[in-house]
């Protein structure tokens, strides 16, 4: 019987296995951030340990941080303090920071692959259930609580009971206007937000492998948001363009090495899984959520489902989240007026994003009723785009391109949305607050999003794309 | 490191049968500022519990008075979403020692696990005979019984076995550390890493 890829690189990190107890898991990267670290090292010094591995260890500010001024003092003065944390505690346990005004900053989970940090074969982890993200280069990643950060801090591995397998399947050929993030949430939507709970989440398939690495990140960024402990995609050609050449990818005679260890990483054609799911990407259309999870997804030019559609037990739960969003059965999103537009978060600010958007937007502008922002990923990603002269782009049409962070994804910084207005949202989450107390947020994909700003409503992005092939 | 004990529970129970409770209502992003593990209870639900001015709502169950216990009772996909480990934090620091569920998030059941906090998955029937329960009668007393893996509707007898890894069982019941256990291997790690 063959392996899979995700029981190939498990059984490459585990340090130790018995009987009645969890693996004891070895991990390769260890990333940190501001947010869910300081009560860890709290908890190292009160049992008097160093960081085992510091050099495996990296650090970034990224959720606090502001979007414009970076230069200047954090205002707020939690975020500051939070901040001011990290540094300190980075300094006194020695490890590399990638702190604001560094060039190398920036959303964790955008820093990783961008640096080379992240690679085929490896497992990384961080206080931060995104951290499937890393999982597109066919690696094991996955978010932790902080507890397990103090854990790995302490141990450089994590006590953790291998889940189950299952395969997604995506093939055929995606219409125009249809991405990566309508992928992901059409998948979700069909399997809901806890469709993946207990799985490890294999994605193949010709469309995924026809997939960029910035758009099999974003599937596998949204793994979390049916419920799987991680996503991965087998490395290929793809992957190993992507990651060569990066500043810390092995190089010479190790990169030849990695490659030819890398070409391994791939699941048996006998290789069993616990669950296998098809989809067909014809059947894919641009997606929207209307309601307060991921998984409450329907194509742009669909209603939202009727109440009286779901089990008895479950309508009180719908028509509250129908209640929190201000809308009714049956409603159709499209058209729709809109308030906001966000682009950024670990699932859609890479440079990739920026340049789909741009080319976009390009000679357009957006509409009076709505504010844009943009926010990339990283300062690699921001810099590279003024380099690109997509910031200049970007503005003319009405959407300043900020500085790094994570931004109005959850709002830890200045940027929220106001209770009661709607933002049509490239992140990861549309729960009640998300984005800021009684803020209503759309999840959809960065071309989606761009057009409703343009429009000032709900749009299809597929009305704009009749004169020119627009493939995302 | 010593961590709480949790052997067995007897108590009336507080219900929020609603479903897909994401980790963002049980402490929304704007209170993970705190560097400390302390005080997340007074945030608990904050949106759900407090309007814009700080007043409580008052058809939020925390604010009423009937419903009290150490056992929070909620709908299936309990704890989606973030890895905040700040959403064990503020239910256990609130004072609840269980929570019920028909179904749990992953990387929430981890989190409560090693704060304490029992995660007791039960079959959607006896979820509903435990609404049915305290809506019939708010001081409806619920039983948990972790060494021996079974929850109780004291009143009518209705019991059910639970499922719980039996590493966790073993912390959880002696207040053992998973540190603890992992640095007990440490010559297994630098030989892992030896022949890496």
């Amino acid at each position: 019987m063959g392996q899979t890829l995700f029981d190939k690189i498990w059984d490459a990190h585990v340090v130790s296995s018995n009987e009645g107890f969890p693996d004891i898991l070895y991990i390769d990267t260890h990333f940190i951030h501001e947010v869910t670290s300081p009560q860890a090292f709290d908890g190292l010094r009160t049992r008097g340990l160093p960081v085992f591995r510091p050099k495996q260890t990296v650090a970034t500010a990224d959720h606090n941080v502001p979007t414009i001024d970076q230069h200047l003092p954090i205002k707020e003065e939690l975020s500051r303090y939070q901040v001011d944390m990290l540094t300190k505690n980075c300094a006194e346990f020695g490890i590399e920071l990638y702190g604001l005004g560094h060039p190398f900053q920036g959303i964790v989970h955008v820093i990783g692959p961008e640096l080379g940090i992240t690679r085929p074969g490896g497992t990384y982890v961080c206080g931060d259930s995104h951290t499937s993200t890393h999982g597109a280069f066919g690696a094991i990643a996955f978010g932790i609580g902080t507890s397990q950060v103090e854990q790995v801090m302490a141990t450089q591995c994590l006590l953790q009971s291998r889940p189950k397998r299952m395969k997604i399947e995506v093939n055929g050929k995606l219409h125009n206007g249809v991405g990566a993030k309508d992928i992901i949430l059409y998948i979700i939507a069909k399997i809901s937000a806890a469709g993946g709970t207990g799985y490890a989440v294999e994605y193949a398939g010709d469309t995924i492998r026809a997939l960029s690495m910035e758009g099999r990140m974003t599937i596998c960024n949204m793994s979390i948001e049916m419920g799987a402990r991680c996503g991965l995609i087998a490395p290929d050609e793809t992957t190993i363009e992507y990651v060569k050449g990066r500043e810390f990818a092995p190089k010479g005679e190790e990169w030849d090495k990695a490659v030819a260890y890398w070409k391994t990483l791939y699941s048996d054609a006998d290789a069993a899984f616990d669950e296998v799911l098809s989809f067909n990407a014809q059947d894919i259309e641009p997606m929207i959520t209307y309601g307060t999870n991921p998984g409450m997804g329907i194509g742009i030019t669909q209603h939202v489902p009727e109440t009286a559609s779901f089990e008895a037990k479950e309508q009180g739960s719908y028509k509250k989240a129908l209640d929190y969003m201000g809308l009714h059965d049956d409603e159709l999103l499209l058209g729709k007026p809109i308030d906001y537009v966000f682009i950024g978060s670990c699932t859609n600010s890479r440079i990739e994003d920026l340049r789909q958007v741009a080319e976009f937007v390009k000679g357009k502008h957006k509409a009076e009723n709505v504010v844009a922002w943009v926010v990339p990923g990283s300062k690699q990603v921001q810099e590279q785009a003024i380099r690109e002269g997509l910031d200049k782009i970007l503005g003319e049409a009405g959407f300043p391109l900020r500085e790094p962070g994570c931004s109005a994804c959850l709002g830890m910084n200045e940027d929220k949305i106001p209770a009661g207005k709607y933002c049509v949202s490239t992140s990861n989450r549309n729960f009640e607050g998300r984005q800021g107390p009684n803020s209503r947020t759309f999840l959809a994909s960065p071309l989606t999003a761009a057009a409703s700003a343009i429009t000032g409503k709900v749009t299809d992005i597929r009305t704009f794309l009749k004169e020119k092939e627009l493939v995302s | 490191m010593a961590t709480k004990i949790f052997k067995h529970i007897q108590t009336s129970v507080v219900p929020l049968p609603i479903e897909n409770i994401d980790t963002d209502q049980i402490i929304p992003a704007r209170f993970l500022k705190a560097t400390t593990r302390d005080g997340f209870g007074n945030n608990l639900f904050r949106d759900w519990r407090f309007d814009e001015n700080d007043n409580a709502k008052q058809d939020f169950v925390l604010n009423n008075p009937n419903y009290s216990g150490k056992i929070l009772v909620a709908g299936k996909n309990f704890g989606c979403g973030s890895s905040r480990e700040h959403a064990a934090w503020a239910i256990a620091d609130y004072g609840f020692d269980a929570v019920v569920s028909s179904f749990f998030a992953d990387i929430f059941k981890g989190n409560a696990l090693n704060n304490g906090l029992l995660p007791v998955q039960v079959s959607d029937d006896f979820l509903k005979k435990i609404f049915d329960a305290v809506y019939a009668d708010e001081h409806a007393v619920v039983e948990i019984d972790l060494v021996d893996q079974f929850i109780k509707i004291v009143a009518t007898g209705e019991q059910e076995t639970f499922e719980v890894n039996p590493y966790k069982k073993a912390c959880m019941t002696n207040g053992y550390d998973d540190i603890d256990y992992i640095l007990s291997k440490k010559e297994l790690i630098q030989e892992f890493e030896d022949h890496k």
